[in-house]
């Protein structure tokens, strides 16, 4: 439990009160206030709860529940209190598990009011009732109506279309790793799917095909979401009713609802984020007990749980920044506790190392290694990835390859740069445009296997026909001044002194000339790398450089995007700096001539960390290149917290099934509300106890609370919501529901913390309790009818669109922007 | 100093005001064009007083880092170690010798950095006292004018800021004061560090617009209205229009957002193909464009739909917002219009159509089931139950969509925007658009030039005309396409319109009214943009204009600057091979990086024994450890990192204010090594004969490339090739 906000205490402590012992109790110096509320009878919130229980439990077992499970714990303990401050974030010695019975007594054991025995047993089965409920509810609000819409909605064309690819053993290409498609693709194949179904566009209906695996799979996943959140609140805060308020925040979210109930990575992502975050916090209380087996089973299911985050999709990079900010400041902690010895930090060090670093590792390299395991025949990603990586597919044309091994004059080619992803030398019949250099035809690399890819070799000085039988076959020789011919335009591969379309630096690439006939500066040399002059040059093998002969330049690929006018394709471009970069490196991959005997070729294998690293280098490149066009609608991130604009995730017209991602606008305005208010609070109270202001019992375990758990959960929020400011890629409103997890969480503790504040500096106690139930009675009640106004949007609405004044949602648009 | 309006992306304008001061000073009269590298200056420009400004604060550096390293705590020599090697740094000396900008940067920088200390070293004693607010104000002074020069100057404030913040943190929890006096010196620290900057950066702005008044290169940028409030340019032109848009009113209507280019709405005769390369059809109406250059064809008139005039009546009765119109356009007199059929079809199959979709291969369907019985020629050419109507028109055949709006060209998602031609079908045409004005105050309000900004709502379909930014074929003369949006897409600044030229329309005549459009306008109304509108515009397209990222022969990447990889040639005599390079001083550079990395490992080292209560060193000397520490390592962090999230351009020059923290933190290192490692006198001495060396060293580095730091001697070709220390330095040799 270290956060920020807890790091400026012991900062302080250290520096302004460097020889002030640890356990400066609150209670030593202050006047202390006694608050009778939190264990008080008859709270009119018990029977709220109570009333979910069974009803059977006599009057004296609930009671019991209801302390137990309201308690804001120890921490209003005096001693208590001065155990948890040294040890921040170490959860004192109440309740470790928070539904472990046995430990849970503990605390009450030392207020006054003890209750009797046998009640324990009453409130262990309350706790897990409740945990029941919750997660009961969360499954039934993801799982009704799960059915519809039998068609294909918004981005399931893609996530299905992925599982089938595992289903059927074809390689593709996707910006995201594997693991999230993967598992999509095993819960299809364990439901009898076949993977035949096509996946083609957003609204094919899906017929016979079963597609309820995997919608199940992830609306199974999505629906732990909520008890994860409800045992993290519970953990961080040790009270029930911000538990219960978080847990409903969640349950109650039409957005999480939505994107819980289609085939997509967000549901899995989200479970192993919160799934990671769960178990962070729970082994942060077991930190009492060091190397005990709770500790390593959360330490290294963390670790886990991580590794399942980044593999699912690279957003998990922030839960894996949060949970190595908790690691550090705990080890930071551990290292100033004198009475560990060094070599015990040591050891604290490796578990952490072997259990958050080599186990994510470990396991995220393996869904890699599994990936390319069942992915064996080739399919529509091939070219975008090396002639050496492609070779390992059966179906390619590279597997268990048989070309002519050596180049000749009059062979066609497919030229491929040797930079991962940069693609094949590629031209088409489009000019450059007008005020881009010269207006000849267009020359950029583009990374799909295409017709437009092919060149033939030619002589620079004969137009003959190479391929002529009279003639005899002369191979290509390393030094020799050839001419590239685009197979299908007949033009000339050509540079010239014009500056290239982007890289202003470099020369313009055209294509130019007449059926092959162009002039001078259509002369390449073609050089291999650490060659000497005469060796003939190989295929796939040989990496070879083209020099243009009239301006000294060489053929290079910059890696930029050309603009529309280029198709989105790469420049090429014709660099006079002759530094030997990878960009203006070649090999050639294809080779046709059938005048030379086909060899089997056994083409390098690449090794499995090769093949790690490009399909890396792959993925980066292609979420580089989801860039927004102009005048494009973008979501922005300012957008998100505020629920300013859904995403429509089928049907358009108002005849059709429609389904619009939107969160709850009460749960969302609640969120960002509860984050200001958390702001305020938390730093009135920080510079409270900077002053040394003497807080009584109650209030420091509050804010102990609020600034610590508060602050782990704002962290989270912040993590995983403001990179996106930075991110240049295209962004959707569903990149936000990580942030809005956490952003829940925090709203549960603060509105927990706030009515108890409220209901202290009333003090009378009759009063005090009831603003504390009747504050989070109408939250909770609040939250569940606005469910119950918005449900449509998740779970579907048929008939007139919602600004005609006769649908059923009419007076629910609430923000002009939203189109339901 | 033409008092002409300007652009800059890199930063606010006060760098630019004080170069110009002092050319004013100097007598200038700004007629120097400013084109080439290398011309020379004509008589008239004060080479001298025009440098004079960067020289002075070039040379200030120097007592300045002198100053630093005494308020940090370090000895005499550590300071003077300092001073001596800022001012053998050949880059500082080039770049501060030359009109540019760096050296006041870093003036500033370390000015803040500079009076933070002085004022934070007084609080110990004296806080309150006359020289205690002095440094504290000076401090906020400097750092908004580090912020006014170049926007890196923020990187600077915010380090000030944060240690400042620290401070003030440790304040709050200081006991011993009262409640009234932490609150005292917290206020005080607001209004000086937050309060001053945005008051000063509001007043360089301020300056700066009233300064250059006059429209120039950049007006294109800026919005009708900032252009209005300019001296000559638009303001020539729109001088004296009536500002309430009437009914009959002739106007000209600019897009907002102007992405890719400004332009206007625009119509002509030609009208859409048929049918376009990609099988779709068109409503093969007259195209509705928008264009970016004035034109008569921009020319629209705005119409009472329930009226035939197209004057102004009198009095004039203004559009409202919400108000529906009719727009004419002037030279053809058609309709605005997005077409769309009202008449259902009479089958039902098409509603599962989209325009998007309506490829070759539907068109080809073979079994119309919808077709009518009177065409059954037709049949096999249209898509099924799409066709309700044919017309033959002389030689066109116009297809109708039913129930479905007719795509734009280029974005099928989109309606096309026409101007309506009667091809005598009868079919009503879709031309009422109701006025909605996005920039309000009340819902009654009227319809304003150039200040209002609208939204042309159509009325049918309740789509919005949008600037979609695709430029069309050749068929639609490369000009930019205009549809009609859903309005539920959301709120974008490319549906959004101003009026920028306008007048009253006097003729109803068709020929009498061209005769009129082609005519200027004139009239006299004034207008004003209040002062924050026009700032916080500026403010905003400054942030936002992107400069084209081109690379430049000289353009370097930030990694190369720490190990010096890359070199700038800013000028090469005409005749000689005398040149001027930004080039730094090797043996700094490469120290002061080695430096900072040992002055990283023993923080850490430091931090890492005292955490297991070790104390090295005393608490005082850590805290002034640690001090220097944020602001020399840190101003130099801070100065760098953010480079590399950056897209633009980068050159070596803008490493020069890292740099400058870099070099302070040179000394302090090197100090803090010789009192940790030699006890003994012999060790010492040793020590300071090696610190001597090593700066003898970088003195002789400094003679070396002194030819290439002033430009003041010629070299040989073989002197110049001795100089090509690293073969990625770009020095010219002549070849002769």
């Amino acid at each position: 439990m270290l956060c920020a906000t807890s790091r400026l205490l012991a900062a302080r402590t250290a520096t302004a009160l460097p020889a002030q012992p640890r356990g400066r109790g609150p209670g030593a110096r202050c006047r202390r206030r006694e608050l009778h509320f939190p264990g008080h009878p008859e709270l009119p919130l018990g029977d709220f709860l109570a009333g979910r229980l069974p009803r059977s439990s006599v009057s004296a077992g609930r009671r019991a529940i209801l302390r137990r499970g309201r308690m804001p714990p120890a921490v209003r303990g005096g001693p208590a209190g001065v155990e948890l401050r040294p040890r921040r974030g170490r959860c004192g010695p109440q309740v470790t598990r928070a539904v472990g019975p046995d430990v849970a007594a503990e605390p009450t054991a030392r207020s006054p009011k003890r209750p009797a025995r046998g009640s324990r047993r009453f409130e262990a089965a309350g706790r897990w009732a409740l945990l029941a409920l919750v997660t009961l509810l969360a499954f039934a609000t993801r799982f009704h109506r799960l059915d519809e819409p039998p068609h294909i909605c918004w981005d399931e064309t893609h996530f299905g279309k992925m599982g089938s690819y595992y289903i059927n053993r074809t390689f593709f290409f996707d910006v995201h790793p594997p693991l999230g498609k993967m598992l999509i693709g095993l819960a299809g194949y364990l439901s009898g799917y076949d993977g035949t179904f096509l996946f083609q566009k957003p609204g094919d209906k899906y017929e016979h095909h079963n597609y309820m695996g995997m919608r199940g799979f992830c609306a199974f996943l999505g629906s732990l979401l909520v008890p994860f959140a409800y045992l993290t609140v519970l953990e961080l805060s040790k009270s029930l009713p911000a538990a219960l308020l978080t847990a409903a925040l969640l349950t109650f979210d039409t957005g999480c609802l939505t994107l819980s109930q289609y085939i997509l990575l967000d549901p899995i992502l989200m479970f192993f984020i919160m799934a990671a975050m769960l178990s962070m916090v729970k082994y942060n209380s077991c930190a009492d007990r060091p190397f005990s087996a709770p500790w390593w089973f959360w330490l290294s299911l963390t670790g886990i749980n991580l590794a399942g985050a980044l593999g699912v999709k690279f957003v998990g990079l922030f839960i894996i920044l949060q949970v190595g900010w908790n690691t550090i400041s705990d080890l930071w902690h551990l290292f100033g506790d004198l009475s560990l010895s060094v070599v015990t930090v040591g050891k604290h060090l490796t578990a952490r190392i072997l259990c958050l670093i080599v186990l994510p590792l470990t396991l995220y390299t393996a869904t890699y290694a599994v990936h390319f395991m069942v992915l064996n025949k080739s399919g529509p990603g091939d070219g975008f990835f090396s002639s050496a990586f492609q070779a390992r597919l059966s179906g390619n044309n590279l597997h268990n390859a048989s070309i002519p091994e050596h180049l000749a004059y009059g062979s066609v080619i497919t030229v491929k740069n040797v930079r991962m992803a940069m693609g094949y030398l590629h031209s088409h019949r489009h000019l450059y445009p007008e005020g881009i250099g010269a207006r000849q035809q267009q020359v950029t690399t583009y990374l799909h296997k295409d017709y437009n890819n092919l060149w033939i070799i030619k002589k620079h000085n004969t137009n003959a026909d190479p391929l002529d039988p009279s003639f005899p076959v002369e191979f290509v020789r390393h030094g020799d001044i050839i001419r590239l011919e685009h197979k299908e335009t007949s033009r000339n591969l050509h540079s010239h002194y014009h500056e290239a379309p982007l890289t202003r630096k470099h020369y313009q690439v055209t294509g130019y000339g007449i059926n092959g006939t162009g002039d001078s500066n259509d002369f390449w040399r073609i050089e291999v790398v650490n060659r000497k002059f005469g060796n003939r040059i190989k295929v796939l093998r040989s990496r070879i450089r083209l020099i243009h002969l009239v301006t000294g330049c060489v053929l290079g690929s910059s890696g930029k995007v050309l603009p529309k006018w280029g198709w989105e394709q790469l420049e090429v471009t014709c660099t006079p700096y002759l530094k030997e970069t990878l960009n203006s490196i070649w090999n050639v991959e294809d080779h046709i001539n059938p005048k030379l005997p086909n060899i089997s070729l056994d083409v390098l294998q690449p090794t499995f960390p090769e093949i790690l690293l490009e399909s890396h280098m792959v993925m980066i490149r292609g979420n580089n290149g989801l860039k927004p066009k102009d005048n494009e609608f973008t979501s922005k991130p300012w957008h998100w917290p505020i629920n300013y604009q859904g995403l429509r995730f089928s049907g358009i017209n108002d005849t059709d099934f429609r389904v619009y991602l939107l969160g709850n606008p009460v749960v969302w305005w609640l969120n960002l509300l509860s984050i200001a208010l958390y702001l305020l609070l938390g730093s009135i109270i920080a510079v409270a106890m900077q002053r040394g202001a003497c807080l009584p019992a109650e209030v420091e375990g509050l804010s102990q609370v609020l600034l610590q758990g508060g602050g782990q959960l704002l962290l989270g929020w912040m993590l995983h919501y403001f990179p996106f400011f930075l991110m240049g890629r295209i962004l959707y409103f569903h990149h936000y529901f990580p942030a809005m997890l956490f952003s829940s969480m925090l709203t549960g503790i603060l509105w927990d913390t706030l009515l108890r504040l409220c209901a202290w500096s009333l003090a009378s106690s009759s009063l005090a309790r009831g603003i504390y139930a009747v504050g989070l009675l109408s939250l909770l009640l609040g939250t569940a009818y606005s469910f119950y106004l918005f449900h449509p949007l998740a779970y579907g609405m048929v008939g007139p669109l919602a600004q005609d004044p006769r649908s059923p949602m009419a007076g629910l648009r609430w923000l002009e922007s939203w189109d339901f | 100093m033409k008092r002409i309006f300007f652009l800059d992306g890199s930063g606010p304008p006060f760098g630019h005001m004080l170069l110009a001061l002092g050319g004013y000073l100097g007598g200038f009269d700004g007629n120097f064009l400013w084109n080439r590298i290398g011309a020379e200056y004509s008589s008239n420009v004060p080479v001298w007083s025009l440098r004079l400004l960067p020289a002075l604060t070039g040379a200030l550096l120097v007592p300045m880092a002198y100053q630093i390293l005494l308020e940090l705590g370090f000895s005499h020599c550590a300071a003077t170690g300092a001073a001596l090697l800022m001012l053998i740094e050949n880059a500082l000396i080039t770049q501060s010798r030359l009109m540019l900008l760096e050296s006041v940067l870093i003036f500033f920088n370390l000015l803040a950095v500079l009076s933070y200390l002085k004022f934070s070293n007084s609080q110990k004693q004296r806080p309150f006292s006359l020289s205690w607010w002095f440094w504290l104000t000076l401090t906020g002074v400097a750092c908004s004018c580090a912020v006014g020069v170049k926007y890196v100057g923020v990187c600077t404030y915010l380090l000030v800021l944060t240690v400042a913040s620290v401070h003030a943190w440790h304040l709050i929890g200081d006991r011993t004061l009262s409640h009234v006096r932490v609150l005292c010196h917290l206020l005080a620290r607001a209004a000086a560090l937050l309060v001053i900057p945005a008051l000063m950066y509001l007043l360089f702005f301020y300056v700066h617009l009233i300064l250059v008044y006059r429209s120039g290169p950049h007006d294109q940028i800026m919005s009708s209205a900032f252009q209005a409030s300019l001296e000559g340019g638009l303001a020539r032109i729109t001088q004296g229009q009536p500002l309430e848009v009437a009914y009959g009113s002739q106007v000209t209507l600019k897009n907002v957002f102007g992405k890719p280019v400004p332009c206007w709405l625009h119509s002509h005769q030609s009208t859409y193909p048929m049918i376009y390369e990609n099988g779709r059809g068109s409503s093969h109406q007259q195209q509705v464009t928008c264009y970016p250059f004035k034109d008569v064809n921009n020319w629209w008139i705005v119409k009472d739909p329930g009226r035939h005039q197209l004057v102004v009546s009198n009095p004039p009765r203004p559009v409202r917002h919400g108000d529906v119109v009719q727009l004419v356009h002037g030279m053809t007199t058609r309709f605005l219009n997005t077409p769309r059929v009202r008449r259902p079809a009479p089958g039902t199959a098409s509603t599962s159509l989209r325009p998007a979709l309506l490829s070759v291969a539907e068109w080809r369907c073979p079994h119309s089931v919808d077709c009518r019985p009177s065409d059954p020629t037709s049949c096999g050419l249209f898509p099924r139950g799409v066709v309700i109507g044919r017309v033959r028109n002389s030689l066109h055949w116009t297809v109708w969509f039913s129930r479905h709006d007719v795509a734009a060209p280029l974005s099928p998602h989109s309606q096309e925007v026409s101007c309506y031609v009667d091809y005598n079908i009868s079919m009503p045409s879709q031309n009422l658009w109701r006025l909605d004005i996005v920039n309000r105050e009340s819902d009654t309000e009227v319809w304003k030039t150039i200040l209002s900004e609208v939204r042309l709502v159509h009325v049918n379909t309740s789509a919005v005309l949008k600037l979609s930014g695709a430029h069309l074929p050749d068929w639609g003369f490369r000009q930019l396409e205009v549809v009609g949006e859903k309005l539920s897409r959301g709120y974008h600044e490319s549906m959004v319109w101003n009026v920028e030229e306008h007048r009253y329309g006097k003729s109803q005549e068709q020929k009498e009214r061209e005769l009129e459009l082609h005519s200027p306008a004139q009239m006299d109304v004034s207008r004003n943009l209040s002062f924050m509108a026009r700032f916080l515009e500026l403010q905003w397209r400054m942030l936002t204009v992107r400069s084209d990222d081109s690379e430049h022969k000289y353009s370097s990447s930030p990694l190369d600057w720490v190990t010096l990889d890359t070199s700038i040639a800013y000028w090469l005599h005409p005749r000689t091979s005398a040149q001027i390079h930004l080039l730094g001083n090797a043996v700094i550079w490469a120290s002061a990086g080695l430096a900072t990395l040992v002055y990283a490992l023993l923080f850490l080292w430091y931090l890492l024994r005292r955490r297991r209560g070790i104390h090295d060193l005393p608490e005082d000397s850590w805290l002034r450890w640690a001090l220097a520490g944020a602001l020399c390592a840190g101003g130099w962090a801070v100065n760098y990192v953010p480079f590399f999230m950056m897209e633009k351009t980068l050159f070596l020059y803008h490493y020069l204010p890292a740099l400058a923290f870099q070099i302070l933190l040179l000394p302090a290192v090197l100090e803090h090594l010789g009192d940790r490692l030699c006890r003994s006198p012999l060790l010492r001495s040793l020590f300071s004969g090696l610190v001597v060396a090593w700066y003898s060293c970088a003195c002789h580095v400094f003679n070396t490339l002194r030819p290439l730091t002033y430009g003041d001697k010629s070299l040989s070709p073989s002197e110049l090739k001795a100089l090509r220390w690293k073969d990625s330095w770009d020095i010219l040799i002549r070849k002769h």
